[in-house]
């Protein structure tokens, strides 16, 4: 069994003070320990942003792809090992912005993969400019007069595009949050996990004394497989007014489980060979 | 006999495609070897079709601009074709229908009532196709039990009620020539006996099965024109043998998956045009990046933008070759006919894992669509190569270790070693570096994979023909196969064929471009791409240039007419 040392790299973690990272990273560090995701079961994929350094953060097999883009290698990675625990690390630039037509196709796809939306409303990386989750009005470098387009939300879209899981967290609140990946990561199928964390540097907005004071948490009362219940959910936001917890989980065939020819092994399971093509060349004859 | 070129023409709809490719079997299966072309608009309705066989007794390996017998389905084949036909050769349309042009003299005009056939004989319209080749094969002397036999194998699976009607038109299209044209008959497909197997395949469909002999694991393709026919292959193979085929939203997550997939250990392949090459930009530099082994298949067509999407080009090359930011090791290769195809891909698997860098087969339109009669496939010596990798746990695992060949260890996630693929500069281990000794190291690590390839893999480019010659044709790409036929009018005309693009022969290529007494560059493209990239090479500036990017590719017809020129011009 591991513990959290031997998820330790020798590198310096460089994010700022106070940056909602952290309780993502520790969570799932947490989260692995309890697992024993390992390098024999477990492989993280990472876009660019600020999210993306922790592949150098956490001692696993690790992809840190394209701005936008970590979604589609998370899926390539699964359809060619399903046996892998797969986690995508995704910020609200990388995931909505750059990359929001993978996450509506992968939704679709409903594969068994993880994303982990790291939601701090903000460009962090490049020094603070508005993103597709800012809100309306807000001013940054990119949006000096004030944002005049509407945030975008995520859960929302994952749902209407055929995710079977999806939730929001609080980054601050360690206990739930690395109850939710296991949950996330339990599930068969494409779980979206939505962590709204504060950016401390640049987005004075949503910090985490905003988020303590306006998050309420989803209760029994909530129906997580009514679709509908769960659209009227994810359209709450504001103050005193928006719901953490599991919106919506459905049990939709996966696309590992469709896909007959990895029925009973993976695909880099089965021996690669040279094949014999000789009874498709007589088709051409 | 010399190459026969027969040529179907009418609306999109109206079987042009299916009938030709019936015609390209008849004549493999009569002992003929065949080259066939197609041109169509990108609409699937309406347009003017046409697909054009040309047959020989030896190996035939381009379209020819001439046509020998022409089957005009409606009036816009005869208006636009009818001057492609020469004295002796035939036309065979429906007068019921269509209005002749002024013919020149020496053409046999075959009048059938094709439509009217069709309707009484086989209940539709839609059979005329078939009368018409029913017709063909009589007048070719062909046998029309082969063509039964065809039709028996397109239409009885799907529509067994077909075969019947199909059956009486034919019959009854070969019988019309038997009663009135029976002294037009000719002996261009007469039966031949003991005919070696030959197979009738395009580019494409030596790319898909070379890539499954190759042991192809995972493809993700996005439909596009002149690829589509890969995935069209491909898909409903996947389950019989143990790959994976998906469609994927667009270009960029194509080659987004296939570098996941190769990354967790399987074979993966992407195949696009230009324009979807366009997004997998940052992909293949990614690959090259996270030293991820991956084989891409680039379709040439009329660019740029949407271009001419059902056309051939060759105006990608210096696209290929530089496209993404910053520097990588990629290895380029060219297919000229089926065969390379065929070879190539196989080849591009194990360079791409021996290499651990993107590996890009370029074809083009004219390759990916025409059909070449070859003999099957030959395979037999062919080894999966997987170059350095390992599923065990090792001591100490680094992914980008330094090594003299530029090639690391590679292993998978799952097998218990930390695997790290970074798109940001890295470390041996993989984790992120900015540290400029680093950097240096790590660059000269991937770009060395280059030089060994070049020392350990890239071919000796060959020269096709007398060794002697006063002319040396310098090309690429499907312009092969043009230049083969052309070439055969003259003795003193020989023939450079490059295949590796990146690495490059650059002191091969030097040595016979210097020592050649005349050379003339043939491509498909404005810019004369290779030229440039043969000056950057060695220094060699070629003067002569046959050029063309009117969508069309070359005819033989036009290489011997440039040829001629370049031979009596002054030195």
């Amino acid at each position: 069994m591991q513990t959290l040392n031997d998820l330790k790299t020798p590198n310096v973690c460089t994010w700022c003070p106070g940056c909602g990272n952290f309780g993502i990273w520790t969570a799932f560090k947490q989260a692995a320990v309890f697992e024993d995701w390992n390098n024999t079961n477990t492989v993280i994929v990472a876009g660019i942003g600020c999210h993306g350094h922790i592949n150098n953060f956490i001692k696993l097999s690790s992809f840190e792809g394209l701005h936008g883009r970590p979604i589609p290698v998370a899926s390539g990675i699964k359809m060619a090992n399903h046996k892998l625990n797969v986690f995508v690390f995704t910020g609200d630039g990388d995931c909505l912005a750059e990359g929001g037509n993978h996450l509506i196709h992968a939704s679709r796809r409903n594969q068994d993969i993880t994303v982990i939306l790291h939601d701090n409303a903000i460009y962090g990386l490049t020094t603070g400019q508005t993103s597709p989750r800012s809100s309306h009005g807000y001013k940054s470098k990119s949006t000096p007069l004030g944002n005049i387009d509407q945030p975008l939300n995520p859960l929302a879209l994952a749902i209407a595009a055929g995710a079977t899981f999806v939730a929001r967290v609080y980054s601050g609140d360690l206990p739930r949050l690395t109850e939710m990946l296991v949950k996330a990561n339990k599930h068969k199928g494409f779980a979206v996990v939505q962590v709204l964390q504060p950016c401390v540097t640049f987005n004075k907005e949503y910090s985490h004394i905003f988020f303590q004071e306006n998050i309420y948490q989803l209760d029994e009362k909530h129906n997580i497989k009514d679709k509908r219940a769960a659209f009227a959910k994810t359209l709450e936001w504001g103050i005193k007014q928006i719901p953490v917890g599991v919106f919506y989980e459905a049990s939709e065939p996966t696309c590992e489980e469709q896909t007959l020819q990895i029925k009973d092994k993976t695909l880099v399971e089965m021996p690669i060979k040279k094949r014999d093509i000789d009874e498709l060349l007589k088709f051409y004859q | 006999m010399k190459p026969f070129t027969f040529k179907i023409g009418g609306e999109a709809g109206f079987g042009i495609m299916s009938s030709g490719s019936s015609f390209s079997k008849l004549a493999i299966r009569s002992g003929y070897y065949i080259f066939d072309y197609a041109e169509y608009p990108s609409i699937i309705r309406g347009g003017h079709n046409v697909m054009q066989v040309t047959v020989g007794d030896e190996p035939v390996s381009a379209q020819y601009q001439n046509t020998n017998l022409l089957v005009a389905l409606n009036q816009e084949t005869l208006d636009l074709h009818f001057k492609e036909l020469t004295v002796g050769s035939g036309l065979i349309y429906d007068a019921e229908k269509c209005v002749l042009p002024k013919i020149s003299k020496g053409i046999n005009v075959f009048a059938i009532p094709m439509n009217r056939m069709g309707k009484e004989i086989g209940n539709s319209f839609l059979l005329r196709n078939t009368v018409a080749l029913g017709a063909a094969v009589a007048l070719l002397g062909g046998e029309i039990q082969i063509l039964k036999d065809l039709l028996t194998e397109e239409f009885s699976k799907r529509h067994p009620e077909l075969v019947e009607n199909n059956h009486r038109v034919a019959q009854a299209g070969y019988d019309y020539v038997l009663e009135h044209y029976a002294d037009k008959i000719k002996n261009t497909l007469k039966r031949k006996t003991n005919v070696a197997a030959q197979a009738v395949v395009t580019a494409n469909d030596a790319l898909a099965l070379g890539a499954i002999a190759a042991g192809l694991q995972f493809a993700a393709i996005y439909p596009m024109t002149p690829i589509s026919n890969i995935l069209h292959i491909l898909a409903p193979l996947q389950e019989k043998y143990g790959f994976i085929y998906k469609q994927p939203e667009d270009e960029i997550s194509a080659i987004n998956m296939a570098i996941g997939a190769s990354f967790a250990g399987a074979r993966a392949m992407v195949a696009t045009a230009g324009g979807g090459f366009c997004l997998m930009a940052e992909g293949y530099g990614l690959a090259g990046m996270t030293e991820t082994p991956l084989v891409i298949v680039e379709g040439m067509r009329g660019g740029p933008a949407t271009g001419l999407p059902t056309w051939t080009e060759q105006g990608d090359l210096r696209f290929v070759l530089h496209a993404h930011q910053g520097e990588f090791p990629r290895i380029v290769l060219a297919a000229g006919d089926v065969n390379e195809a065929f070879n190539l891909i196989m080849q591009a698997f194990n360079l791409a894992d021996k290499y651990q860098t993107p590996v890009v087969v370029m074809v083009d339109k004219n390759l990916c669509e025409s059909h070449q009669s070859v003999p099957p496939f030959d395979y037999a010596n062919y080894e999966i190569d997987r170059g350095k990798f390992t599923v065990k746990k090792q001591l100490d695992y680094a992914r980008y270790a330094l090594s003299t060949d530029g090639v690391s260890l590679r292993s998978v996630p799952g097998v218990g070693n930390e695997v790290i693929a970074n798109s940001d500069e890295h470390n041996a281990m993989g984790y992120s570096s900015e540290e400029a000794k680093n950097r240096v190291k790590q660059m000269e690590k991937r770009m060395q994979k280059l030089r060994t390839c070049a020392q350990k893999d890239m071919p000796e480019p060959k020269i096709i023909g007398p060794k002697n010659a006063d002319l040396t044709i310098l090309s690429w790409g499907s312009n092969k196969g043009a230049i083969l036929e052309s070439m055969k009018s003259f003795a003193n005309v020989n023939f450079l064929h490059l295949t590796w693009m990146n690495p490059f022969p650059v002191k091969a290529v030097k040595n016979i471009l210097e020592k050649a007494r005349r050379v003339l560059n043939i491509e498909c493209g404005y810019s004369a791409q290779l030229a440039g990239l043969i000056k950057q090479h060695t220094g060699y500036e070629i003067s002569n240039h046959l050029l063309k990017y009117d969508g069309r590719p070359f005819y033989p017809e036009e290489i011997t007419a440039k040829i001629k020129k370049v031979l009596t011009a002054k030195k």
